[in-house]
């Protein structure tokens, strides 16, 4: 191929305090090519796309886009020069439309009714069906990304930047967003594609670049490259699958009956009807796209939300009315999905983190004075145990980075010795080598007897853990099937399928 | 105790100039709240502008000379808020209290050779025939430029949050001041200016106190109409109409119970004072059921991070 590339990165450097984010980074683009950009949480691929999305200045080295020389100073410049960009966390506005939503994201917006004249033609065009006067806080997570993509796609991009799109999307939406993406890449329009996704990156991609720690360590052809190759590339050592031991559950730990509450937020969804049983020593294993009541079933179980009576039973006793406290001394553990602000207090010092949920369970707390060197010592338990990479257990859990400030929330939760555990995306951000340790962890707390309860979003963290697998949709619960032999096929109809989209008419 | 001494007429013509301090406050601190930026230092703009407002008012004899006086003012005072809030990123809610006791001490300080002094007055609008309307000609028409201007700028701000781009900027940055930093719009920037229009209207409402209310210089005056300004926007679900609404509604019953007080009814002077705090609080309240009109981001602190 002698064609000029669309895009032409060379020698790019970016550092910030303490870290170099993106040492002599380069790599081409060609157009109509789907490059991938792989690496693990912290290897540079956000900054590198936020330098040429031009809301990050490069310290050194330049960028060409067809040969010309490209040095967009903010974002409006690079949205000129063809170049758009689907966030992973969406930059949407709740409380506006879908319209509103699309014309701030554009140069020169048309009047709105036009504007929503051009919204339906390219949802028709490329199969994302979409109403423009819908409010987006009401919209599915696959809906929001719509949004973003239909405002991407309005100004006719040249390179077309995803970072991490399917991480909130069900099989069936994951596939028709494929499709829209072909049928672009077809039309000329190059994609740079960001994931961790493996799977997905050797179906849609057709080159990738890995980073490692800002570097690029190599380019690949993904369609010819083993996802095991790829993720060993990107970690820079080999991997390890957790191990499970066959075993048998014991009694039955947690019974909900036909659990119904409504969401403490506004925009949240309510729990409808969910009856299930989970044993000891047994993994429960809870999928479904975010939003789907996620949050409102972990907060039912903590506590945090009481229900009406009769409804959360723990070894047959009913605790629907008992708050976290009382929960926690008789063995129901919870570490929620976000880090900051709920699993833990942010500008709290790690062993303060330790000793606010651990009080009752470990003695730290002795008729209201509180033992500072006990839980200091619990801290550092953690800490070593869960390979937490911190000077120690006197720094603000701010200051960790997510993956360790993960492994040590639920490492916090795991050495409490919990009779029924449950957790919410319990390695959402954190890297393979240190997502494989938290997942083993999990499985030797159930070993041990412990009955768990693990919600994410992830689909092959719940095939490697569960025993049996149920599906979260608009705040009910699937029947639970036991998650040996499940095809992602029915994994997918479990999660309620593709939320009314049609697949595009290529 | 003699109803029939209250002239409806006046009374309703009374109770419009009554609100207007409030519509100004109120709008001004609507739309820095659009922005998201909660400013409490209502009270501390308002009792500046009605001071500035004064001072230039008698200073160089004309009324207009005063209202722009004002408007300056209170936005001079609030951009030390939005130096504090958006520049060192203090936190909004100690910035704005700190504001309004500023402000006090500030007008106090500016006002000592002013107590007693009558400014000048500023004429009524000259409608021609229509001031000769019976009823509705000495109700609507008989009043100041002021306070058309505060019946247009309700108007226009609703106009232009809801149907410009300008407007729909506006909202965004108070939804999500990360969303609307990505797409790259100026956060800091388009906050500075929306407290600033906030600080000039407060000074516009406090001169009218000063200017043609009252008219006259003591301290402290504004009396709390920065605070009821507050609620107001709250208890309107950040809707102009809405606060339109409340604000007569406020200004119909502080005139009701100066009235009252005129005609001598049997009800403490005391609970006849707190009646129209009271009486708007509880309507609105009552009105304010949709509480998720509340910008998202409103009193959050913006860093760019990235």
């Amino acid at each position: 191929m002698t064609q000029t590339p669309l895009l032409d990165l060379s020698g790019l450097t970016k550092a910030y305090p303490g870290v170099v984010a993106n040492d002599d980074v380069s790599l081409t683009i060609a157009p109509g090519e789907v490059h991938a950009l792989l690496g693990e949480n912290g290897a540079g691929k956000s900054t590198l796309v936020k330098m040429i999305y031009g809301l990050v200045k490069p310290d050194a080295g330049h960028m060409k886009m067809f040969g010309q020389p490209f040095t967009p100073t903010e974002p409006r410049a690079a949205r000129a020069a063809g170049v758009g960009m689907v966030f992973q966390h969406f930059s949407l506005f709740d409380a506006l439309s879908v319209a509103e939503n699309i014309a701030l994201g554009m140069e020169n917006a048309p009047k709105m009714n036009a504007l929503s004249q051009q919204i339906r033609a390219v949802s028709d065009t490329y199969g994302l069906p979409l109403s423009p006067d819908r409010v987006v806080g009401d919209l599915s997570a696959g809906e929001r990304q719509r949004v973003e993509i239909i405002r991407c796609l309005l100004q006719e991009p040249k390179l077309l930047i995803m970072d991490e799109p399917t991480s909130v999307l069900t099989p069936q939406e994951v596939e028709i967003l494929f499709k829209t993406l072909r049928k672009l890449s077809a039309e000329g329009t190059a994609i740079l594609y960001i994931s961790h996704k493996l799977e997905e990156i050797r179906a849609l991609c057709d080159s990738a670049t890995i980073l490692r720690l800002g570097k690029v360590v190599g380019h690949c052809v993904p369609r010819e490259t083993s996802a095991r190759d790829m993720a060993e590339m990107m970690v820079g050592k080999l991997l390890q699958t957790p191990m499970r031991a066959g075993k048998t559950p014991g009694d039955v730990v947690l019974e909900l009956k036909n659990l119904s509450a409504r969401s403490p937020s506004a925009f949240g969804m309510p729990l409808r009807d969910i009856s299930v049983c989970v044993q000891a020593g047994e993994v429960l294993g809870i999928g479904g796209v975010a939003g789907n009541g996620q949050d409102e079933l972990l907060a039912a179980l903590s506590g945090e939300m009481l229900t009406a009576p009769g409804m959360v039973s723990f070894k047959g006793r009913d605790v629907s009315l008992l708050g976290p406290t009382p929960r926690r001394s008789m063995g129901i553990l919870s570490a929620p999905e976000e880090r900051l602000g709920h699993a833990a207090a942010p500008d709290m010092s790690l062993t303060e983190n330790a000793m606010l949920t651990a009080a009752a369970r470990e003695n730290l707390d002795r008729g209201g004075m509180l033992d500072w060197g006990a839980a200091r010592i619990f801290a550092e338990k953690i800490i070593e145990i869960f390979d937490v990479r911190t000077p120690g257990p006197g720094n603000a859990a701010r200051s960790l980075s997510g993956g360790n400030l993960q492994k040590f929330v639920i490492g916090r939760e795991v050495l409490q010795r919990p009779d029924l555990l449950v957790v919410n995306q319990p390695t959402w951000g954190v890297d393979a080598s240190a997502a494989a340790a938290i997942r083993q962890a999990l499985l030797d707390l159930a070993e041990n007897g412990t009955a768990l309860v693990v919600i994410s979003q992830d689909l092959d963290e719940l095939m490697e853990t569960s025993d049996r697998f149920a599906a979260l949709n608009e705040g009910r619960l699937s029947p639970p099937r036991p998650a040996q032999g499940l095809t992602v096929d029915e994994i997918g109809l479990m999660m309620g399928g593709a939320h009314g989209m049609e697949v595009a008419h290529v | 105790m003699d109803l029939s001494a209250i002239n409806p007429i006046l009374f309703i013509a009374g109770f419009l100039v009554a609100a207007t301090p409030l519509i100004f406050a109120a709008i001004g601190e609507l739309v820095t709240e659009k922005a998201g930026v909660l400013n409490l230092g209502v009270e501390g703009m308002m009792i500046t502008g009605a001071i500035c407002g004064f001072a230039i008012a008698v200073e160089t004899g004309s009324p207009l000379m005063g209202f722009a006086a004002a408007a300056v003012g209170g936005a001079l005072l609030s951009l030390l808020f939005a130096f504090l809030t958006q520049v060192t990123l203090a936190n909004q809610v100690a910035s704005g209290l700190a504001l309004t006791l500023f402000g006090l001490g500030l007008s106090a300080l500016l006002g000592q050779s002013y107590v007693g002094i009558k400014p000048p007055r500023l004429g009524d609008m000259n409608f021609g025939p229509l001031a000769d309307i019976p009823v509705l000609g000495p109700i609507l028409f008989t009043h100041d430029i002021i306070l058309y201007l505060g019946f247009a700028l309700v108007a226009a701000t609703w106009a232009v949050l809801k149907f410009t781009r300008a407007g729909l900027i506006l909202r965004a940055v108070g939804e999500s001041h990360d969303a609307a930093h990505a797409l790259g719009y100026k956060v800091v920037r388009i906050r500075t200016l929306a407290i600033m229009f906030g600080g000039a209207c407060a000074g516009l409402g406090g001169a009218y106190i000063s200017l043609i209310r009252v008219p006259q210089w003591t301290e402290g005056m504004t009396a709390g109409v920065g605070w009821i300004a507050l609620a107001l926007v709250v208890f309107a679900s950040w809707k102009p109409w809405r606060l339109l609404l409340g604000a007569y509604l406020f200004g119909g019953i502080t005139q009701l119970q100066l009235n009252l007080q005129g005609v001598g009814v049997a009800i403490p002077v005391e609970y006849l004072a707190m009646s129209p705090y009271l009486i708007t609080i509880i309507v609105l309240v009552i009105l304010s059921r949709d509480k998720s009109a509340a910008p998202a981001c409103l009193g959050r602190t913006f860093h760019a991070s990235s």
